[in-house]
């Protein structure tokens, strides 16, 4: 993509981007009470890291958030297939999810699901695997 | 690392011995279809797994000094050959045939591996690629029988099956299952006309050659035969295909191999023929079948020669391999023609080949003597039998039984005495010959000293291995508690056997030494190429037809493909529509239509129609990216977030995807004038909107099944702790499709990484 000049776009969105990828965190944190999950979250993070993308050009994004995204996929996949698989030491099927609540001092109760850990494997793979697609076509001219 | 693997094998050699008869050991595999892994010792499967961790352990040994360290992956092959053993002796183990079944598939894979090991040689990729094709054919037929035998017995475990071999005996698929588990018999032992993949199998490394071409895996199919045996053994066919193949096998092999020159390709040649030879005493051993009595039931001889023989081919070519490999190493070839008087230089290698050579020849005292005799028997006994026609045409086979003994003891000496003896040439040698180091030579001095111990106590095998071996074979003709009384005994008298042999050896050496003249009869024979050109010939025609099938669909362009998707969609899915008769429409379930749902329903119409006249491809995608976003508003409308913030992030992902790869597409081409382009069009995006359309109806007005939504609004809760349907679906629930998906789409991701930066490597070299 071509160096863009457009100062507003470029100073709105050094602001907006803590909000979309936290509302995003929230959203993917929220998934498993309130719409939300992995899945969107994953999305929505990708989303934000494509808004840079328009704004400012692809070297720049790739110094100020330098990951490597096809790693990213695969520590996912590592998450969901780990997470699933972590049920068969106790003995149970593959896929077996656990929860439990938690009581923190100040927080209240705190809800702690496997099924989190497995979202969160959904989460980095989507996007890892969104932001692979799109840095590859367009670093390609 | 290859010392623990070693001690490893010795252990299990010992263990075997210990645990005794009728093991049985099972782990669940597929309980709902009855696969499991079953393992059972029976004599059978113990005289193989013997045979293959034994030979296993000596050719492990061999090939630390057969393969230099320095130059050769050796990781890759003792991976490859560790894997061949445990396959192997997977199949002879298991007693669930369809795990069998892919424990043989697994064998041959091994060794499609070990004979491409060098892979950058054109000939070990041919023959490689040759017994993978052939052998794998077999395995599939295979693979057919015994699905047949569970149609017929519904079960796929052997011992199960062999409790109702009289039942089947009648029934109208038993011929064609008895067909397809010989088809995989004949292609894995390398029977006429399968064989032609043994010779080229040569290429592997020599200790691969010794190993699995010559003592284990080709007698995988000798085994195979054996096992089922009880099972089949009583038909006619199975008396005349496996005795019928097996000895024209033998003679055909044996004819061939004294025409060969190459040191390997004698002993491969040689391979074919010997497994003939026990294939036709399993053959006519299966006769015994029908005279139902132990004691003096002559035929079980045969069984007893195909045994014994099997073990003792086993040490003698094994070690004559594993000493051509030593030739091979110490001179840098193989070539008969040009190796002579070696006797000096190997003195120790020479008496390995003798020995072994003269009892592959049958000469006493060796162990091939003993067999050979035995062999005779049982051929000779096939004329007095007096079932399946054999009163007229018994009498072929002790003749040609007879005449590839000739053959077989010509190439014996073929091997030895060109090798060994006469003149010695320097000039047409690589290397200056020497001795080989201890390290190879002692494999080979183990086995020939079992070929001279088994020669002179044979009985030292008979209770241990052969018995409980013909009990597996032949376990119809033993009640409760009996085993098989094997003797052998070295000398019977003057008879006619003893005659047979002398003959052999009087005719043999005569040949031998005028062979040099009548070798010339060969050239005029080219049946063995006739095989080789007609697989050839197969080969290259079924590439070349499926290179043009294909081509004349895979055209590169993605709109053909598109065009080939969506005429499939509409095709299926209208069929299956009228064909069934369940287009439904009924307006009994429909709630009142608001004035945002038609709003937005005369959005989204109007944006796809101003798609089609879209004259830029900036306003096409703008106006997709509308479409998008008011499906978004519906799910809003309907009450679905989840769906509604998915589908609106999608959109916006899709449309700067879109964006991105803008700068890479062509020009529209607005005006495409050809009419049965846009009449395609046309004709398939119609199609599939009133499809889906249909579909969306007759899904909405037919009630067949209760919703399933009503068993996740209970159990969300209560299973998953989750309040969130539609993320406990995706997370829990139905938590391997996710898995799945993910996985599918990180791969995608990755082939679209590899796609795009691979051809930028590629342009930036061109």
């Amino acid at each position: 993509m071509r160096k863009t000049n457009n100062i507003i776009l470029e100073t709105a969105i050094k602001v907006l981007l803590y909000f979309i990828v936290l509302y995003s965190v929230y959203i993917f944190t929220a998934g498993h009470y309130y719409p939300g999950g992995g899945f969107i979250g994953g999305l929505m993070t990708a989303g934000a890291i494509v808004l840079l993308l328009i704004a400012y050009d692809i070297k720049t994004v790739e110094e100020f958030l330098p990951v490597n995204y096809r790693i990213l996929t695969a520590i996912g996949l590592l998450f969901a297939i780990g997470t699933s698989a972590g049920s068969l030491l106790f003995d149970v099927p593959f896929l077996t999810h656990a929860f439990g609540d938690v009581q923190l001092p100040i927080l209240g109760k705190l809800s702690l699901h496997t099924a989190t850990l497995f979202d969160l494997g959904v989460y980095f793979v989507v996007v890892g695997v969104t932001m692979t697609i799109i840095q590859t076509i367009g670093e390609d001219e | 690392m290859v010392c623990v693997t070693f001690t490893y094998f010795i252990v299990r050699l010992f263990s075997h011995f210990l645990t005794g008869d009728n093991e049985w050991e099972m782990i669940n595999w597929i309980p709902s279809l009855g696969i499991n892994f079953t393992a059972k010792v029976d004599g059978l499967g113990l005289l193989f797994s013997l045979l293959i961790t034994g030979i296993g352990a000596l050719v492990v040994l061999y090939s630390i000094y057969y393969l230099a360290k320095n130059k050769e992956k050796l990781n890759n092959f003792y991976v490859y050959l560790l894997l061949f053993m445990a396959a192997m002796l997977g199949v002879v183990l298991s007693d669930n045939l369809i795990v069998m079944y892919a424990f043989w598939e697994l064998t041959s894979f091994s060794s499609f591996l070990l004979i491409g090991y060098w892979y950058e040689r054109d000939k070990s990729r041919y023959g490689a690629q040759k017994s993978m094709l052939i052998t794998v054919f077999g395995g599939l037929a295979m693979l057919g029988g015994i699905i047949l035998l569970y149609i017929m017995t519904g079960t796929f475990s052997f011992t199960e099956i062999m409790s109702q071999a009289n039942e089947i005996f009648n029934h109208a698929l038993f011929v064609p299952t008895l067909l397809c588990i010989l088809l995989a018999a004949f292609t894995k032992s390398a029977q006429f006309p399968f064989y032609i993949w043994l010779p080229d199998a040569m290429e592997a490394p020599t200790p691969v050659s010794a190993y699995l071409h010559s003592a284990t895996m080709v007698k995988a199919g000798i085994y195979l035969v054996a096992r089922f045996t009880p099972v089949f053994g009583e038909h006619i066919l199975w008396f005349w295909l496996v005795s019928g193949v097996g000895i024209l096998t033998m003679i055909w092999g044996s004819v061939f191999a004294v025409k060969q020159t190459d040191l390997k390709a004698i002993l491969a040649f040689s391979t074919v023929s010997q497994l003939g030879l026990i294939m036709s005493l399993l053959g006519i051993g299966s006769a015994a079948h029908h005279y139902d009595f132990l004691d003096e039931n002559i035929f079980t001889v045969a069984v007893t020669a195909a045994i014994f023989h099997l073990i003792n081919h086993a040490t003698f070519k094994g070690s004559l391999f594993m000493a051509a490999g030593i030739v091979d190493h110490e001179t840098g070839t193989r070539d008969i023609r040009k190796l002579g008087g070696l006797m000096h230089f190997m003195p120790i290698t020479f008496t390995i080949s003798i020995i072994g050579a003269f009892s592959m020849a049958g000469l006493p005292p060796f162990n091939g003597f003993l067999s050979k005799e035995m062999f005779f028997t049982a051929m000779v006994h096939v004329t007095e039998m007096d079932i399946f026609n054999l009163e007229t045409w018994g009498i072929l086979f002790p003749v040609l039984a007879w005449i590839a003994s000739i053959f077989t003891f010509i190439y014996s000496m073929i091997l030895v005495f060109q090798t060994f003896t006469g003149k010695y040439q320097p000039e047409k040698l690589d290397k200056k010959p020497h001795e080989a180091p201890m390290g190879l030579l002692i494999s080979p001095i183990i086995l020939v000293s079992l070929v001279i111990i088994f020669g002179l106590f044979p009985n030292l095998l008979s209770d241990s291995l052969i018995s409980p071996a013909m009990g597996s074979i032949l376990p119809s003709l033993l009640g409760a508690g009996e085993e098989f009384k094997v003797h052998i005994s070295f000398w019977h008298g003057p008879t006619i056997e003893l005659f047979m042999t002398i003959g052999v050896i009087i005719l043999g050496l005569v040949l031998y030494k005028t062979h040099s003249r009548w070798k010339k009869i060969y050239k005029g024979i080219p049946e063995k190429l006739a095989l080789n050109r007609f697989y050839d010939f197969v080969l290259e025609g079924l590439q070349s037809v499926s290179y043009k099938l294909t081509n004349t669909y895979m055209n590169g362009s993605i709109r053909s493909y598109l065009v080939y998707i969506f005429a499939f969609l509409i095709v299926i899915l209208a069929a299956t529509l009228f064909g069934k008769n369940a287009f439904m429409f009924s307006t009994s379930n429909v709630s009142s239509i608001g004035v945002y749902e038609v709003a937005l329903a005369i959005l989204v119409v109007l944006s796809s129609i101003c798609i089609l006249f879209a004259k830029s491809r900036m306003t096409s995608i703008i106006l997709l990216g509308a479409v998008g976003y008011t499906v978004s508003l519906f799910y809003v409308l309907f009450r679905a977030p989840d769906l509604a913030l998915t589908q609106l992030v999608i959109e916006t992902i899709s449309v700067a995807l879109f964006l991105v790869c803008f700068y890479h597409l062509p020009k529209l081409r607005k005006f495409e004038t050809r009419m049965r382009f846009r009449l395609i069009n046309a004709l398939i995006s119609v199609g599939v909107g009133a499809i889906v359309t249909l579909i969306a109806l007759s899904a909405h007005s037919s009630k067949l099944f209760d919703s399933i939504s009503k068993y996740y609004v209970e159990n969300t809760y209560t299973e998953a702790a989750g309040k969130n349907m539609v993320n406990v679906i995706l997370v829990d629930f139905r938590g391997f499709d996710t898995l799945f998906e993910i996985t599918v789409l990180a791969i995608a991701s990755l082939g679209i990484f590899g796609m795009i930066k691979l051809r930028l490597n590629r342009r930036k070299e061109g």
